[in-house]
C-alpha cells in the first residue's frame, strides 16, 4: 500500500475518536453549571426538590463525564502516536497550552470532581457546593486551553520557523489569539446548549408521561432561562466567528458556501443542487439569498468574499503547485447543518419558554415529543461543526505551514492502523451502546425515590498510623 | 539552570507522581477479584480509591503533555514507535476508567462482575505496559535517523523489559496492599493485612531484580558508570525490603516505603538514562537526547513558569483531598452509590 493510504487512515481515525470524543465533551460542558445551579438553589432555598434535581441529573453528568475522561487520553496519545511528524513540527507551541491544560485544569476538574462525588456527607455543604463549581471552572479551563490549540492549527499566531520547526515567540499571542478566543466562546454556548437541551427534552419525557411534574417543571424552567438567550446569542456568534474564519481561512468559507467566483456582492445560498466541483460549478437548481453572504462574511451587506478558484490561483503561486481546495461539498453541508440545527434550536428554546408563560408546558404534548427529538440536534450541529473546521482546512494541518499528507507518523504502518482503526470503532460502539442505555435508563428514573446515600457516611476517625 | 534538565526532572517527576499515586490505585484494582469476600467488601475497596483516582491518572496526562511541550521529538518518537503497546494501554485504561463510574449504576450481578474484572484486568495491563513501555527508552529500540522507530511491536520484548512490566506490576500490588491497610477496618483489614505480607515477597525480589539489571543496562547499554544509578536503584530496594519488615505493624511507613519504591523505580530508570531520554539500539548514535529533542528556550520558560506556579497548588489540593478521605472504610457500612431503587421507574 502507498503512504497516502497511511494518511487516509491515520485522518480517519483521527477524526472518529475526535468526534467521538466531542459527543460527550460539551454535555460535561453545560451540564455541569446547570447541576451546579440545581445545588445553589438547593443551598440557598433549602428546598428538597432542588437536592433532588441535582442527584438527579448529577448521575447524568457523571455517566457521561466518564466516557469523556476516557475518550480524551485517547487524543492526547493520538498526536505522537498517528502524526508525529505533526508533533515535532508544532511541540515548541502546540504542546504548551495541552500540558498547561493538563496542570491547571484536568487536575482540578478531576480532583474536585472526586471530592464532590463522595464528598456529600464528609464535606460542609457550602464547601461540597463549591468543589461542583470548582470542578465545572476545570471543565471550562480545559476547554479554552484546547481551543487555544486547535485555533493555532486554523491561524497560526506568536511563532517563528525555525530549521524547519515552529517556534513560540509570544505565548500571550498564543493565549489571546483572537480566533480562539471566538471559538472558545462558540464552544461554551454550544456547551450550554446541550446542557439545556439534555435537561429540557429529559423533562419532556416525564410530562409526556405525566410523572413527576411539579420536580421537572422546575428543571425544565431553568433549563429555558439557559436556552432562550444562549440559543439565541450562539447564532450571532456563530455569524461573527465565521467573519473571523474568513479572514484567517478565506478558502475554507469559500467552500463552505461552494462560491466559485469572486463575487461583490454575493448572496447566500440557502439550498442547492449540485455546484459542488470545479467542473460543475454553477448549481442546476439553488435558493439564493441576495447580499446575506456578504453580509455574514465581511459584515458589510456589499462585502467582498473571495471565489475558490481565485484562492486557488493565489495559493498556487504563494506555496507551488497542488490543490488547496478542501471538499466543497462537505463543506458546504456541514455549514448548513450546524447553522440550521442552530435556528431550530433556538426556536425550540423560544416556543418552550412561551408555553411555559403561559403554563401549558406540562399540557403540550406535541411540544414535549419535539423536545424529545431536539436533544439530537446539538450533537448534529456540534459534529457538523468540527467537520466544517477541520476537514475544512484541508490540505493544510497547520494552515499555510504543514500539510496533513506530510504530518503522519512514518512508523505506524497501515497494518497497525488497520488495527488500531477496527479496535477503535468497535471499542467505541460498545461504549455508545453501554453509555445510551445507562443514560435513558437513568434519565426515566424517579428523582423522588429514596434519596440515594451517595458518597460516604460520616464516622470513624482519622485512621493514618504512623 | 539549564532549562532542559529541569524538564527531564520535572518529567521524571510526573512519572513518579503517576506511580505514587496511580499504583495503589491500579494495585487495589489487581486485589479486586481476589481479596473481597462479597459485595460489600467489593464496595469498600472501591470506595477506598473512588474519590481519588481520578485525579491519580491526570498525573499521566500531564507526564504525556509535558513531554510534548518540553521534548517534542521525544513525544513524537516514543508514541509513534510503541504504537500498538499504548494502544493496549489505551484499551486497559478505558475500559478501567469506566468501570469506575459504571460498575454500581445496575444491580445485576453479570454487569458488575464485568466491570470488576474490567478494572483488575485494566490495572494490570496498564501496570504491565508502563514498566514495559518505559525500560523500552533504556535498553533500547532501533531508531533510524529522523528518530523514527524502526522496529516492530515484538521489539519491545526482551528478557529485561518482560522483567521490568512484572515488577512493576508486583510492585503496585504490594503498593494497594499496604494503601488497604490505612483505609479500612474491621475483618476485612486482617486479609488485606495478610495479601501485603504475602505480596511483599514478589514485590522485593522482582523489584531488586529489577533495579538491579536496570543499572547493569545502564552501564551496558547506554554508557552510564555504575553511579549515579546505583544509588536511586539502592534506596529503591531498601524502601522495599523496609516495607516488607514493617508491614505487620507500622501500616503507615510500609505504605510510604511501597510508594517510595514505585518512585525510586523511576527516578533509577531516568538517572540511567541521562542525558538521552530515548536509546536506539542498534545505532547508539541516533539515540534521542535531553539536548537534541527539546523545545527552544523560549517554550522551556514559558512552562517552568506555569509548572512552578501549578504544582505547587496541585500538590496542596490533592493533598487536601486525602486528607478528607482518610478515615478507615468498614464493610458493615451503607454503598458509596447504590443503583437507584428500580421499584419507581415508570415504563419505558
Amino acid at each position: 500500500m502507498t503512504l497516502a493510504s497511511a494518511v487516509d487512515l491515520a485522518r480517519l481515525q483521527f477524526a472518529t475518536t475526535s468526534l467521538y470524543h466531542f459527543l460527550f465533551v460539551p454535555l460535561t460542558l453545560g451540564l455541569g453549571p446547570i447541576v451546579a445551579t440545581f445545588q445553589t438553589i438547593w443551598h440557598r432555598t433549602g428546598n428538597e426538590t432542588w437536592l433532588r434535581l441535582t442527584r438527579f441529573f448529577g448521575t447524568l453528568f457523571l455517566i457521561n463525564f466518564a466516557i469523556g475522561v476516557a475518550t480524551g487520553l485517547v487524543q492526547e496519545f493520538e498526536f505522537g502516536m498517528n502524526w508525529s511528524t505533526y508533533s515535532r513540527f508544532v511541540g515548541n507551541v502546540f504542546g504548551a497550552p495541552l500540558a498547561i491544560e493538563g496542570l491547571a485544569a484536568f487536575m482540578l476538574e478531576s480532583t474536585f470532581l472526586g471530592l464532590w462525588i463522595f464528598g456529600w456527607n464528609r464535606l460542609s455543604p457550602r464547601l461540597h457546593l463549591a468543589t461542583l463549581w470548582i470542578a465545572v471552572a476545570g471543565t471550562w479551563l480545559s476547554a479554552y486551553f484546547i481551543l487555544v490549540a486547535n485555533s493555532w492549527m486554523q491561524h497560526p499566531v506568536g511563532y517563528k520557523i525555525v530549521d524547519g520547526e515552529a517556534q513560540l515567540t509570544s505565548v500571550w499571542a498564543l493565549m489571546s489569539n483572537g480566533f480562539a478566543l471566538r471559538a472558545y466562546l462558540h464552544v461554551i454556548l454550544a456547551g450550554l446548549i446541550f446542557g439545556s437541551s439534555v435537561v429540557l427534552g429529559v423533562s419532556c419525557w416525564h410530562f409526556l408521561r405525566r410523572h413527576r411534574v411539579e420536580v421537572f417543571r422546575k428543571a425544565a424552567m431553568v433549563a429555558l432561562i439557559v436556552a432562550v438567550p444562549v440559543t439565541l446569542l450562539q447564532l450571532v456568534v456563530g455569524n461573527r466567528f465565521g467573519a473571523a474564519v474568513t479572514s484567517a481561512q478565506s478558502m475554507k468559507i469559500a467552500a463552505s458556501e461552494a462560491q466559485w467566483e469572486t463575487c461583490q456582492p454575493c448572496g447566500f445560498s440557502a439550498f442547492q443542487i449540485g455546484g459542488f466541483t470545479k467542473d460543475d460549478p454553477t448549481p442546476s437548481f439553488s435558493i439564493t439569498i441576495p447580499k446575506l453572504l456578504s453580509y455574514m462574511a465581511t459584515g458589510s451587506f456589499n462585502g467582498k468574499v473571495q471565489g475558490l478558484n481565485q484562492l486557488q490561483a493565489q495559493e498556487q503561486s504563494e506555496f507551488g503547485p497542488g490543490n488547496y481546495m478542501p471538499d466543497v461539498r462537505v463543506a458546504y453541508w456541514s455549514m448548513r447543518a450546524m447553522a440550521y440545527m442552530g435556528a431550530l434550536m433556538f426556536l425550540v428554546a423560544a416556543v418552550g419558554a412561551l408555553l411555559y408563560r403561559k403554563q401549558r408546558l406540562e399540557r403540550a404534548r406535541w411540544f414535549q415529543r419535539t423536545a424529545i427529538v431536539a436533544i439530537a440536534f446539538p450533537y448534529i450541529a456540534a459534529t457538523a461543526g468540527w467537520i466544517l473546521t477541520e476537514m475544512g482546512r484541508q490540505p493544510w494541518i497547520v494552515q499555510d505551514l504543514l500539510k496533513t499528507a506530510d504530518a503522519n507518523s512514518p512508523s505506524v504502518s497501515t497494518t497497525w492502523l488497520g488495527i488500531s482503526l477496527s479496535f477503535f470503532i468497535t471499542l467505541y460502539v460498545a461504549l455508545l451502546v453501554l453509555d445510551v442505555w445507562l443514560m435513558r435508563r437513568y434519565a426515566s428514573l424517579d428523582p423522588l425515590a429514596e434519596p440515594e446515600d451517595e458518597g460516604e457516611p460520616p464516622e470513624a476517625a482519622p485512621a493514618v498510623s504512623f | 539552570m539549564d532549562l532542559q534538565v529541569l524538564w527531564f526532572v520535572l518529567v521524571a517527576f510526573f512519572w513518579s507522581g503517576y506511580f505514587l499515586l496511580e499504583g495503589f490505585d491500579f494495585g487495589v484494582g489487581m486485589l479486586l477479584p481476589f481479596l473481597p469476600r462479597d459485595e460489600a467488601e467489593r464496595s469498600v475497596m472501591l470506595r477506598s480509591i473512588g474519590p481519588v483516582w481520578d485525579g491519580n491518572e491526570v498525573w499521566l496526562v500531564v507526564a504525556g503533555a509535558a513531554t510534548f511541550a518540553a521534548f517534542p521529538a521525544w513525544y513524537a518518537a516514543m508514541f509513534s514507535g510503541f504504537y500498538i503497546a499504548l494502544l493496549l494501554v489505551l484499551f486497559f485504561l478505558i475500559i478501567r476508567v469506566v468501570s469506575f463510574e459504571w460498575r454500581a449504576k445496575s444491580t445485576s450481578r453479570r454487569w458488575r462482575t464485568v466491570w470488576l474484572w474490567a478494572n483488575a484486568v485494566g490495572s494490570y495491563g496498564a501496570s504491565l505496559i508502563w514498566g514495559v513501555g518505559l525500560s523500552n527508552l533504556l535498553y533500547g529500540v532501533p531508531l533510524n535517523g529522523d528518530g523514527d522507530f524502526t522496529g516492530t511491536f515484538w521489539d519491545l520484548f526482551s528478557p529485561y523489559t518482560v522483567l521490568a512490566g512484572v515488577a512493576v506490576v508486583a510492585i503496585f500490588a504490594f503498593h494497594g496492599a499496604t494503601f488497604l491497610t490505612l483505609r479500612t477496618r474491621g475483618a476485612f483489614l486482617g486479609r488485606a493485612s495478610r495479601a501485603a505480607r504475602i505480596l511483599s515477597f514478589p514485590a522485593v525480589v522482582l523489584g531488586a531484580a529489577f533495579l538491579v539489571t536496570t543499572v547493569a543496562v545502564a552501564t551496558n547499554r547506554n554508557d552510564k558508570d555504575l553511579f549515579p544509578p546505583v544509588l536511586p536503584a539502592a534506596f529503591g530496594i531498601a524502601a522495599l525490603v523496609l516495607a516488607a519488615i514493617l508491614v505487620d505493624g507500622r501500616r503507615g511507613w510500609a505504605f510510604a516505603m511501597t510508594g517510595l519504591g514505585a518512585v525510586l523505580a523511576v527516578v533509577t530508570l531516568f538517572t540511567s538514562l541521562y542525558p538521552r531520554v530515548m536509546v536506539s539500539d542498534p545505532s547508539f548514535g541516533n539515540s534521542l537526547t535531553v539536548e537534541t529533542a527539546s523545545s527552544a528556550h523560549y517554550t522551556l520558560a514559558v512552562m517552568s513558569v506555569v509548572a512552578l506556579i501549578t504544582v505547587p497548588v496541585v500538590l496542596l489540593y490533592q493533598g487536601w483531598t486525602y486528607h478528607v478521605f482518610r478515615h478507615r472504610l468498614g464493610a458493615d457500612e451503607p454503598e458509596a452509590e447504590p443503583a437507584p431503587t428500580l421499584a419507581t421507574q415508570p415504563e419505558v
